[in-house]
């Protein structure tokens, strides 16, 4: 490792060589996943030359096509429903103080330090004592209950970069809450509002684990879809469905990166 | 806030801590029934044990705590605590010297920079996980930059191994160890430094004695945030591994789907669970004591 001079010298090469191989170490498994998905050779070994045939594939796959709608349904109703409940309960918590308000808030951390196959393990414990049937209803429970805690998160740090004086000046122009509200606040906090849901889809979309102990027969989501296939064989088609989920992923979090960047 | 609220308008507007309550009462009741209550459903079927027919029945004691220590058992919880811990430590290995990087040399590319070590974390995990399948087999491209190389002549079997295991998770976990250990570095003072080299000091010692220790917060959670998913993994050991590199998450998932003996499954949970505890209990006290010392 480099050690560091006081006064910012340049660091040594071994330094830079360190942090080239880390990037790579971090992005080179993601290029050659996307290039071989464009890739003729069904083995996945060899570059053979450039086809989209394995995307035409998947549009040919009823489970795929099932296993998409699927993670469509469950990614927009948790979103949906996540982000209307977390939001209610950000702006409760930020604007009105009450008994037990900080405990409150600080249920909204659990989901970030509980590890996923607990959280995945203890919810399908609680339907299987219930006697609840396994379904796309089962996984939306259980994405909600993770995603909901993002969207506090975010909301509550949206909230509290506001401006104080404008809430001040609208009650002072004879604004009352609902208007202070729907006219002042939810504007400022609508960014921040869309990145939490973006967030919670993406969440939910990519969510294996929970998915995985949660649904029912027939019911599996587009990451569930994509272990079952990699149970029989390493094909291209997993490289793309794979390559198109992490666009998704990307174009997602690019899009919440300019909402915040314009937040500031 | 809500003091000048209630000056404005005093008469027709509800409480503003039954307004809290009631926006927020969702959300509560949400996570007491999705999360709380999950909970203690395993808890309380850890305390259950299935008869020959498959049913649930209660017994006293800690019977499947003492199952899931047992011969068989236990080999696979140190397995998984070995694993955590060897990726725990390859991680603040790769991530440190990058930290430190992105904190004094990055320059302009600083936010650049940190966004691509977030980037792959906003991705799908099982799809990372598979694209090192693909690389890792014995037809994959690693295998065959070897043989070209002249380094090997014929394939390895690299996947279901620990290397292949322990791999994943490092690749999966770099950017829990980098971010923290970049945050304590990028707090540092410099004046500090400047002061150890106008005293004497050499680059090792201010490394040694001034640098490491004042990142040591960093270092720690950064540490626990990769050890306590790393421990509790599931993907990773089940695309990568085998039997033999079988983790606590296989153990947990096989219980439940393949052997439906869910109480065992729920001890196992509890176990991750009470580890992770202690594992944040005791950062708590290393960081406060750290902070005494700085």
């Amino acid at each position: 490792m480099s050690v560091p001079r006081p006064n910012n010298k340049r660091p040594a090469w071994i330094l830079y060589l360190h942090v080239v191989c880390v990037y790579l170490f971090l992005y080179a498994p993601i290029i050659v996943l996307v290039l071989f998905s464009f890739n003729t050779d069904r083995r996945n070994a060899t570059w053979q030359g450039f086809t989209f045939n394995w995307y035409y594939q998947l549009f040919c796959d009823e489970n795929v096509l099932r296993a998409l709608g699927n993670s469509l349904k469950v990614g927009l109703t948790s979103t949906v429903i996540a982000t209307f409940l977390g939001t209610l309960a950000a702006i409760g918590l930020s604007k009105y103080q009450f008994k037990f308000s900080r405990l409150a808030g600080s249920l909204a951390y659990l989901p970030l330090v509980v590890p996923e196959i607990v959280m995945g393990i203890s919810i399908l414990t609680l339907f299987l004592s219930l006697g609840i049937k396994l379904s796309l209803m089962t996984i939306i429970l259980a994405h909600i209950a993770f995603c909901i805690s993002y969207v506090v998160v975010i909301v509550r740090t949206a909230l509290a970069g506001l401006d104080k004086s404008l809430e001040e000046a609208a009650a002072d122009l004879g604004a009352n809450r609902w208007e202070t509200f729907r006219y002042v606040i939810f504007p400022q906090i609508l960014p921040g509002i869309v990145s939490g849901a973006l967030l919670c889809f993406t969440l939910s979309f990519d969510d294996f684990v929970i998915a995985f102990f949660n649904a029912g027969v027939g019911s599996g989501t587009l990451p569930m879809a994509i272990h079952s296939m990699l149970k029989f064989g390493i094909t291209p088609e997993i490289n793309a469905i794979s390559t198109i989920m992490l666009a998704v992923n990307i174009i997602m979090i690019i899009i919440v990166k300019y909402l915040n960047a314009k937040d500031r | 806030m809500e003091d000048k609220v209630e000056v404005v308008k005093p008469v027709k507007q509800m409480k503003a801590s039954t307004i809290g309550i009631l926006l927020t009462a969702p959300f509560i009741l949400y996570i007491l029934t999705f999360f709380i209550l999950p909970l203690f459903s395993i808890i309380s079927m850890s305390t259950q044990t299935i008869d020959d027919n498959y049913m649930l029945v209660p017994i006293r004691g800690l019977h499947n705590f003492a199952t899931a220590f047992n011969s068989e058992n236990l080999p696979i919880l140190l397995r998984s605590a070995l694993y955590a811990a060897c990726t725990t430590c390859l991680c603040v290995f790769l991530g440190y010297p990058l930290a430190w990087f992105i904190a004094r040399h990055s320059g302009k590319y600083k936010i650049f920079m940190l966004l691509m070590v977030m980037l792959p974390f906003w991705t799908s995990y099982l799809i990372r996980i598979f694209a090192w399948m693909t690389i890792l087999q014995s037809e994959g491209i690693l295998n065959q930059c070897l043989i070209t190389l002249g380094l090997i002549s014929q394939p390895i079997d690299m996947l279901n191994t620990p290397f292949s295991v322990i791999l994943g998770l490092t690749y999966g976990f770099l950017p829990f160890a980098t971010l923290p250990i970049y945050n304590s570095l990028d707090k540092l003072d410099n004046s500090i430094l400047e002061a150890a080299a106008d005293l004497g000091a050499t680059p090792s010692t201010t490394f040694f004695k001034i640098i490491l220790p004042m990142s040591m917060p960093g270092v720690t959670a950064g540490s626990l945030l990769t050890f306590v998913p790393a421990m509790g993994d599931f993907v990773t050991p089940d695309i990568l591994g085998g039997v033999d590199t079988m983790m606590v998450g296989n153990l947990i998932q096989q219980q439940y789907l393949a052997f439906f003996n869910w109480p065992l499954g729920a001890a196992l949970s509890l176990i991750i669970m009470s580890i992770m505890l202690i594992s944040i209990l005791a950062f708590l006290k290393i960081s406060n004591s750290a902070e005494l010392l700085a």
